[in-house]
């Protein structure tokens, strides 16, 4: 195998990955449970509750996974640019040497 | 000229406009300096260069199929919400589950230019076994989602009574000449053509849509008085059960048919081949999660839609089929051709009508690209060069169509509907397989075999004991007891249940043994790397032979 072994991230921190575990188990688990809302009150202009609350969480998972998006992308950029700061200072130690 | 005849026209317009745009769509973007394709990547998967945008409009058009558009708010008029809008917290939790899950594998797939799903299980486990069972599942369960695709057409055009009468050749030309422009432009712009085309068709959709909800409640007399004739005819109770037909809101018994038809459902969509190809057509690893992030707003369209199937239930719509019988998948379309005037139904139903062209298309492009690199290339001709595979795959995705048209045109429409919904039920089966691989090697390639083969037959030999009570046909629906259990599950949901089990027991069995684990050839790295790392360069996948290797 010709695979370059060279890691393409650095290590991560986890704060990032567990609250985005935390609200992605939320946002899938939440609208399964089907007791919460199996009800017809209180309904929105004659839409019952049962059909309201679950085309809201169209917004709730679009939220919680823009949320999830901001914290994982920040995170994975800053291990990104720890690899690659690390990669060209070798380099350039190496062209110095 | 009456309504029908103009809404014939306008549909006739866009069909044919949305045709020259898919025939342009071969020169859009190109990113050879001589221009044409000559890769299976610029042909099946766009190059490789969707951005957010185009991925949005492709995958909105690539998920939300003319059959959803159809077949969800039919079974709300038919039975209400449990076997309708469960597709609403369906497309819900399917997000998180995408934003999971597709960074990773497209990160693979794009160091390691793999085109299918197979092609990822083939280079992680080093099993051809395992690679081919994915493939050939995602190619027969793809087969029937592209004739329900056709289904969508033909029930827009049995409304407008374009086509039907004796003669069986002239009942089905106009669905046979839809498919054979559609088929001539994906053969020659690949997955181009439904990425230009999906942009009109929801805009097409979208402005339907937004129309017909707001203009039809109120024209009806508001939704107060839509649930009260939605609640009337679910409890009438139906004759051949002694059951009511449906509920508006579901019971305590139907709770767990309910959660787990939208988990299930959701967990499958990005099994299937269609999904993937559209994510691995971006151009870079975040696009996939940015477009988690809006892809939907194309849920809450469709939960609206679903609301019109008990919109037409309360304005009376009559979905009467060419042949005189009572046909619920013409529920939407005879709605709008009720209620508007020609030229909007017209545009309404030529947007559900070229819903069902952009998935056929992609599913054909994704169908083929299985058979030419996990069954024509692996199994057959390791040697195959790009642009061998690339004449391959638009060969096999003119005989898929066909296939399609043939089972369409030949078959009762009922079996197309049942090997779907049997469809669904394999493709959850490559679940395991798939996504354990992007975390982890700890399961053993032939236990996750073992554990595919139990859920594929387990699954199919619960849905054939599924009988209808009214029809008593074998295939009666997608719900049956928890095995030792009497909750009513999706089946896809017991099946996967057992196929984990039997993995997970396989795997303590078979490293026990010491049973030769594959070759893999990925590394951690590769599951984390973005569009700016170098792919893999010149690396052949390990050779990996069908039944065994060390």
């Amino acid at each position: 195998m010709s695979i370059s072994p060279a890691p393409t991230r650095g290590p991560a921190r986890p704060a990032p990955y567990v609250i985005s575990g935390i609200l992605i188990t939320l946002g899938i688990v939440v609208p399964l449970l089907v007791p919460t809302y199996a009800h017809s009150t209180p309904a929105l202009i004659g839409i019952p509750f049962f059909y309201w609350y679950q085309m809201l969480w169209v917004f709730g998972d679009a939220v919680i996974l823009w949320i999830c998006y901001g914290l994982i992308t920040r995170e994975d950029q800053r291990r990104r640019d720890a690899v690659r700061v690390g990669r060209r200072a070798a380099t350039t130690d190496e062209g110095a040497r | 000229m009456s309504a029908v005849d103009v809404a014939r026209i306008v549909l006739l317009v866009i069909f044919v406009g949305v045709a020259v745009l898919g025939f342009y769509a071969a020169k859009w973007r190109q990113d050879h300096p001589a221009g044409g394709m000559r890769t299976l990547d610029q042909w099946g998967l766009g190059s490789r260069g969707f951005g957010s945008w185009i991925t949005w409009f492709l995958l909105g058009g690539d998920l939300y199929t003319a059959y959803t558009f159809i077949a969800v708010p039919a079974a709300m008029w038919s039975t209400g919400a449990v076997s309708g809008f469960f597709a609403v917290p369906y497309t819900v939790v399917l997000y998180p589950i995408v934003f999971v899950l597709m960074a990773r594998l497209w990160s693979v797939s794009h160091r390691h230019g793999y085109v299918t799903p197979a092609d990822f299980v083939g280079g992680r486990y080093g099993s051809k076994l395992l690679s081919t069972a994915v493939a050939v599942t995602g190619i027969v369960a793809t087969m029937p989602y592209i004739a329900l695709q056709l289904v969508g057409i033909k029930s827009v055009l049995s409304v407008l009574h374009v086509g039907g009468g004796s003669n069986a050749f002239t009942r089905d030309l106009p669905l046979i000449i839809a498919f054979a422009v559609l088929a001539a432009y994906t053969y020659t712009a690949g997955l181009r053509a439904p990425a230009v085309i999906a942009v009109v068709k929801d805009l097409l959709i979208y402005i339907s849509i937004v129309v017909a909800i707001v203009y039809l409640p109120a024209h009806i007399g508001g939704f107060g008085k839509i649930f009260g004739a939605a609640a009337t005819k679910m409890t009438t109770v139906s004759p051949a059960t002694g059951k009511p037909i449906g509920s508006v809101i579901p019971g305590a018994a139907t709770f767990n048919a309910y959660w787990t038809l939208a988990l299930g459902s959701a967990m499958a969509l990005f099994m299937y081949p269609h999904s993937i190809t559209g994510v691995l057509a971006t151009k870079s690893r975040n696009t996939i999660r940015r477009n988690a992030v809006v892809l939907p707003v194309y849920s809450l369209m469709l939960g609206f839609l679903a609301l019109l199937g008990y919109v037409a239930i309360a304005a009376g719509t009559k979905p009467i089929g060419l042949d005189g019988k009572v046909n619920p998948q013409l529920v939407v379309p005879q709605l709008f051709l009720d209620h508007f005037p020609g030229w909007f139904a017209g545009v309404a139903l030529a947007a559900i009508a070229v819903g069902a062209l952009v998935p056929a298309a992609i599913m054909s492009i994704a169908a083929s690209n299985l058979f030419t690199r996990n069954i024509y290339r692996d199994l057959f001709r390791p040697a195959a060069s790009p642009g061998e595979e690339l004449r391959v795959s638009k060969l096999v995705s003119l005989i898929v169509k066909l296939g399609a048209l043939l089972f369409v045109i030949t078959m009762d429409q009922s079996a197309a509907i049942n090997l779907q919904l049997l469809g669904g039920v394999w493709i959850l089966q490559t679940f395991p397989a798939i996504v354990a691989g992007l975390y982890t090697r700890v399961f053993h390639r032939w236990a996750l075999f073992l554990g595919w083969a139990t859920g594929i037959v387990y699954g199919t030999v619960a849905a054939y004991n599924v009988v209808n009570p009214v029809t008593h046909a074998h295939f009666g629906g997608s719900i049956a007891p928890f095995p030792f259990t009497h909750a009513p599950v999706y089946i896809a949901i017991s099946a996967f249940v057992l196929n984990a089990l039997v993995s997970v027991v396989f795997t303590v069995v078979f490293r026990a043994l010491k049973v030769p684990d594959g070759r893999d050839a990925t590394t951690a790295s590769d599951y984390g790397a973005d569009e700016n790392d170098p792919r893999v360069q010149a690396s052949p996948e390990p050779e990996a032979d069908l039944l065994e290797h060390v």
